[in-house]
């Protein structure tokens, strides 16, 4: 079963292509067929192989397709690696992809690029696929700008809008800048030990560098561009909320769940390299705890419904960011996982609610919707408690749990950051359940258009429950003490060294997590049920805070500021090449003194006379004085 | 002899199709067509024939030798090896395109316009094969001249400047080439008293350093003017714009690749410790070209111009991986010859399919066009993506390998060239963003794509995603060339480069 494992990437690819080259004559019900019976043949051969890579108890397969290209050393193969972490990212790809697919037959019936857009999203999931096979950086690289470019072709995949089109180019090139730092890092990498190959890397980093090493410390950082700019995690965070002009299931699918975690397989892929670059690996927590604030605080003064939960993903990504640098690598495997799961929900349902409002995204003009959708209610609401982290019955307590746990107790944590993440987790139980009040609570504002039928659905149940049950797979140690997931990934990504004398504060952090998250819920309950005017007071009186929050930090203002303006400026103002004025110049130069000296040649004899007698005398003159 | 052949049958079909056009023009096309793919034909055979890669020693696939004017030591040597036969297939490949392309806009004076593009094909493979430097002076002239006609008889409204400056810009560099062609051959006269314009004879000649400095300046004039790198790069989007489809075409991608394979061929391996002198300047300029072509080409509303600019861009990296002097960047640098003309030159057919349909190439007058004419929109994604250097597309091969192979040469410019891919994102989205998406608020006639346009776009869409996934039958066919290429470059100590070369950490 296992060597069919290249299907798993070609089987979207070929319905990708099929869609392409068929766009103008296939039918809506062929191309919804195509887009999700392909996506659904790759998650059931993810399980097929998943469960034989279980059951033999194989640590890795490799599986090589062709040799793409080979020079001076450098041998890059077309090939798979499947290991557990893969195999993770795998199941979590084909199968939210799959029931994103399935709700978008419905969510996109009526548009009139349906075709189009099941041709992009398979693209898209095959690119993914290869990004978390790739068994070379090469490979890897392929993968990560494939789906940078489904992402700029989705975002911007209702084209008429020049908005749209806008923030499509801005998460390419903003990305891109990532994406160069990735790419310096592969040549340094090379530069090093003469092969991309991800596995030989890892055995080789160690026998080569002592930790601290500074090259070591410079691949780590330019590896962390890359993860920073894929990731929208600080300073490159500002393209993903205009992310969300593109279609909602392709939020759920790309820029939520499964793209914007790219970073994340990144960093944690190449652990090998962070551990022996300590520096780089506690700016990687850096980066994550300052993330996951800013963009909570963010999220906390938005209206739209979609945008709030645009600054939600960055947040959580910070989580995951902040847990791989404090070493918990594992812990941040399972926050993405179960972030998949609850987040893709929550979009699905956010797009639900949007679909059947006539596009409406201001949530202070929605209200009211529990009685009206009790399914999309009751799914969100369980979405909302799972990114709440809302404790023993969500699956994101236990993974955000962790993460809080180790931020404290593990060896290269610190005070700092589990007040960060402490901080952060309040902040979103807050957030998340303004959203979930203003929106779902209260008077009807907006009259509904249509109601969602069965395949939505259906999608969102089925999230639902992995939003529940998900976070089974691994229980802490104060209760149940499940480690299935960290036993998977552990020959792979090492464990989590601990402080000395932390593991008896678990249950005391476990408490303060559950009170804090809990205490968020009631604060929101409060402003937005109980005394709704309380949070516009609160609002207005921090004016400033409150727009500095809204704007996102003011990132965007800053960037305009620092490069996009002064590169169209440099553009514009040499539209006509200044370096062509200069030949321009020669040649006006050369005109100039071809008609200046014509004017001598009058044809009159006695100026030519004048001329020769007047050089001959200075002539003489000179020599005169030269002889001497 | 069947290198002859093949320039003889360029030159021949080219007249046959002048003057048989005075009957009739379909059937000039169609001798020209002829002609062009009865090359393509014969160049397949000898690559198909030929296992270049496995045979080391056996560098030369093809070799023709015949007196021309013995008393002055010229000969018309023709040889072919790995690098030679990818340009030629090149060539020819594009060559195909170029009549279909005319089909319809050329009907003007057809005879007289395919005589000329068959004698540029002829100049531009003679150039490709001609081991005499006398002889590769006379190939030079043959591709100018009828380029000179083809953008001044059948261009657009300022076609008259376009190519009078096309003219004196590659005239005047030619004609220091000219020079140092002779200087070459009179100090390696007076070295050995063997008066001789051949190439391999030249190749050992001994001289002062100084005197190696200015010969290589000579050839450096002729080849950086052609490539172009800045800033000797303004004739480029004056000639582009205003030259007809094929001519632009042909323009971007042959006729630039002649200046970075006179570099590879013979500024190098004729001046071999000069050229790594020149090293750190050549990569500068082309870092700089990088750079400077990008910006440029932001700004560029004229859509032919724009196109213009990103290959000021792209050549930089011809320039960059030249003088790296690694085998992997040489490696890129000829898969960039390669993927830069099929990239560029699509691009090129695209301005000129909607300049056929709306007849303006102002992209602030375009825009939405995705809805009426989705085939177009999506070959022109391709291209578009190849020139940001998409991984997948043959443009990432050869810019990857360049900047890798470059990275151990100059680590702070390879990473300013890398940087130079995010402004190549911002134009390039730029392209599809003006022309293809927003709103279509535009009352033109716009058809999709015709049979003949999809038969000149589909070949070349499909040849760049190839060279994008297998591009390894590429490598090896150019690795001789190359190696040999590189080896004579490393056998020379390299001299400390001063503020160039900021070491990485890469060496530990």
């Amino acid at each position: 079963m296992i060597h069919l494992l290249w299907l798993i990437p070609t089987l979207p690819f070929l319905g990708a292509l099929i869609l392409v080259l068929t766009s103008s004559s296939i039918s809506r019900r062929a191309a919804a067929i195509i887009g999700c019976s392909t996506i659904g043949l790759a998650a059931l051969i993810t399980v097929l192989i998943g469960y034989e890579f279980l059951a033999t108890h194989t640590e890795a397969y490799r599986h090589v397709a062709w040799n793409w290209f080979a020079v001076s050393g450098l041998s890059v193969g077309f090939s798979f690696h499947l290991d557990a972490l893969s195999l993770v990212f795998l199941f979590v790809i084909t199968f939210v992809g799959f029931f994103i697919h399935l709700y978008s037959v419905a969510f996109m019936h009526d548009d009139a690029g349906f075709t189009r857009f099941f041709a992009y999203l398979n693209l898209f999931v095959c690119a993914m696929l290869i990004l978390v096979l790739a068994d070379n950086l090469v490979l890897l690289y392929l993968g990560w700008e494939g789906v940078g470019l489904c992402s700029y072709l989705l975002i911007g995949f209702w084209y008429d809008e020049e908005k749209n089109g806008y923030a499509a180019r801005k998460a390419f090139i903003m990305t891109r800048v990532g994406d160069t730092a990735l790419a310096i890092g592969l040549f340094m990498l090379f530069g090093v030990f003469h092969t991309l190959d991800i596995q030989e890397i890892l055995t080789q980093a160690p026998k080569l560098w002592s930790p601290g090493t500074q090259t070591a410390t410079i691949i780590a950082f330019l590896l962390l561009g890359g993860a920073v700019g894929k990731s929208a995690q600080l300073p490159l965070q500002s393209w993903l909320p205009d992310a969300m002009a593109g279609p909602s299931p392709v939020s759920a699918l790309i820029h939520a769940a499964t793209m914007v975690t790219a970073g994340v397989y990144l960093i944690a892929r190449m652990h090998g390299i962070y551990e022996l670059a300590p520096l780089a690996q506690l700016w990687v927590g850096i980066i994550g705890a300052v993330t996951l604030l800013i963009a909570g605080c963010s999220a906390l003064t938005q209206n739209d419904l979609k945008r709030v939960l645009a600054y939600s993903t960055i947040s959580q990504i910070g989580y995951m960011f902040l847990a791989l640098g404090i070493g918990a690598w594992s812990a941040a495997v399972f926050h993405f996982m179960i972030h998949a799961f609850f987040k893709a929900l929550l979009f699905l349902g956010a797009g639900t609610v949007i679909w059947a409002l006539h596009h409406e995204h201001d949530m202070f003009k929605m209200g009211g919707l529990r009685k009206r959708m009790p399914v999309v209610y009751w799914t969100f609401l369980i979405g909302a408690g799972s990114l709440a982290a809302i404790p023993l019955v969500t699956a994101g307590f236990y993974s955000k749990d962790q993460i809080l746990w180790l931020a404290w107790a593990s060896a290269k944590g610190s005070p700092w950051f589990f007040i960060a993440a402490l901080t952060g987790a309040f902040i979103t139980s807050v957030y998340t359940f303004r959203m979930v009040f203003v929106t779902f609570f209260g008077a009807e504002k907006t009259h509904t258009a249509h109601l969602p039928g069965k395949l939505m659905h259906v999608a969102l149940m089925v999230l639902a429950v992995l939003s529940l049950v998900g976070g089974f797979i691994e229980l802490p140690h104060t209760f149940g003490h499940v480690t299935l997931l960290s036993d998977l990934l552990h020959p792979i990504l090492p464990s989590t060294v601990l402080r000395a004398g932390a593991e008896s504060s678990e249950v005391l952090i476990q408490l303060i997590a559950a009170t804090v998250a809990l205490s968020g819920v009631l604060l929101a309950y409060i402003f937005y049920i109980v005394k709704p005017s309380l949070a516009d007071e609160i609002g207005s009186s921090c004016f400033e805070v409150h727009q500095l929050w809204y704007a996102g930090w003011r990132f965007d203002a800053l960037y305009n500021l620092l490069i996009v303006r002064p590169f169209v400026w440099v553009s514009t103002i040499n539209k006509r090449d200044i370096i062509d004025q200069f030949y321009t110049g020669l040649v006006t130069a050369t005109e100039y003194f071809g008609k200046t000296f014509s004017r001598t040649q009058t044809g009159v004899l006695r100026w030519y006379i004048m001329g020769i007698t007047a050089g001959a005398v200075i002539i003489l003159t000179l020599s005169l004085f030269i002889n001497r | 002899m069947i290198l002859l052949w093949m320039i003889f049958i360029l030159m021949a079909g080219g007249i046959l199709a002048g003057i048989v056009a005075a009957w009739s023009t379909v059937a000039c096309r169609v001798i020209a067509l002829v002609s062009i793919t009865l090359d393509m034909v014969l160049i397949t055979g000898v690559w198909m024939g030929q296992d270049v890669s496995t045979a080391p020693g056996t560098t030369w696939i093809a070799d023709l030798n015949l007196p021309w004017i013995p008393s002055f030591g010229i000969s018309f040597h023709l040889a072919l090896d790995g690098l030679s036969l990818l340009m030629l297939a090149l060539t020819f490949f594009l060559g195909i395109f170029a009549v279909l392309l005319s089909w319809k806009e050329i009907q003007y004076r057809t005879g007289f316009f395919h005589f000329n593009l068959l004698w540029v094909l002829a100049g531009i493979a003679g150039v490709f094969v001609t081991m005499d430097l006398f002889l590769l002076y006379f190939f030079w002239e043959v591709m100018l001249i009828p380029m000179y006609f083809l953008i001044g008889i059948w261009g657009h409204a300022n076609r008259q400047y376009a190519a009078y400056k096309f003219f004196i810009f590659t005239q005047a560099s030619g004609l220091l080439m000219l020079l140092a062609i002779l200087g070459l051959y009179f100090v390696h006269g007076n070295q050995t008293s063997v008066y001789t314009f051949d190439y391999f004879s030249l190749l050992e000649t001994p001289m002062s350093p100084d005197v190696a400095r200015w010969l290589m300046l000579g050839f450096l004039a002729a080849f950086l003017v052609k490539l172009p790198v800045v800033p000797f790069h303004t004739w480029l989007p004056d000639a582009h714009s205003e030259a007809p489809t094929a001519g632009s075409f042909i323009l971007a991608g042959l006729m630039l690749k002649t200046g970075a394979y006179g570099l590879i061929r013979f500024a190098l391996p004729l001046f071999p410790e000069s050229a790594v002198e020149f090293g750190p300047w050549g990569m500068l300029l082309g870092t700089v070209g990088i750079i400077y072509g990008a910006v440029q080409a932001f700004s560029q509303t004229d859509l032919k111009r724009l196109v213009a600019y990103t290959s000021v861009s792209h050549m930089g990296f011809v320039m960059l991986g030249v003088f790296a002097f690694t085998e992997m960047a040489l490696q890129g640098v000829v898969m960039q010859m390669i993927t830069h003309a099929i990239s560029t030159g699509a691009l090129f057919v695209l301005a000129g399919a909607l300049y056929e349909r709306i007849h303006t190439r102002d992209i602030l007058q375009m825009g939405g066009f995705w809805k009426r004419t989705p085939f177009m929109a999506t070959v022109s994604l391709i291209f578009v993506m190849a020139s940001l250097g998409l991984p997948g597309l043959g443009n990432f091969i050869a810019e990857f390998l360049t900047l890798m192979g470059s990275w151990s040469a100059s680590p702070v410019l390879t990473a300013i060239a890398t940087a130079g891919l995010v402004a190549a994102t911002a134009y390039s989205l730029r392209i599809m963003q003006k022309i293809f998406l927003g709103k279509d608020a535009h009352t033109h006639v716009l058809p999709d794509l015709s049979l003949r346009e999809k038969l000149v776009l589909v070949p070349m869409a499909i040849a760049i995603i190839v060279l994008g996934l297998f591009p390894q039958r590429i490598i090896d066919t150019a690795q001789t060339t190359v190696e040999k290429s590189d080896n004579n470059h490393t056998t020379t100590p390299v001299p400390a480069r001063g503020m160039l070369s900021v070491k990485g950490g890469n060496h530990e």
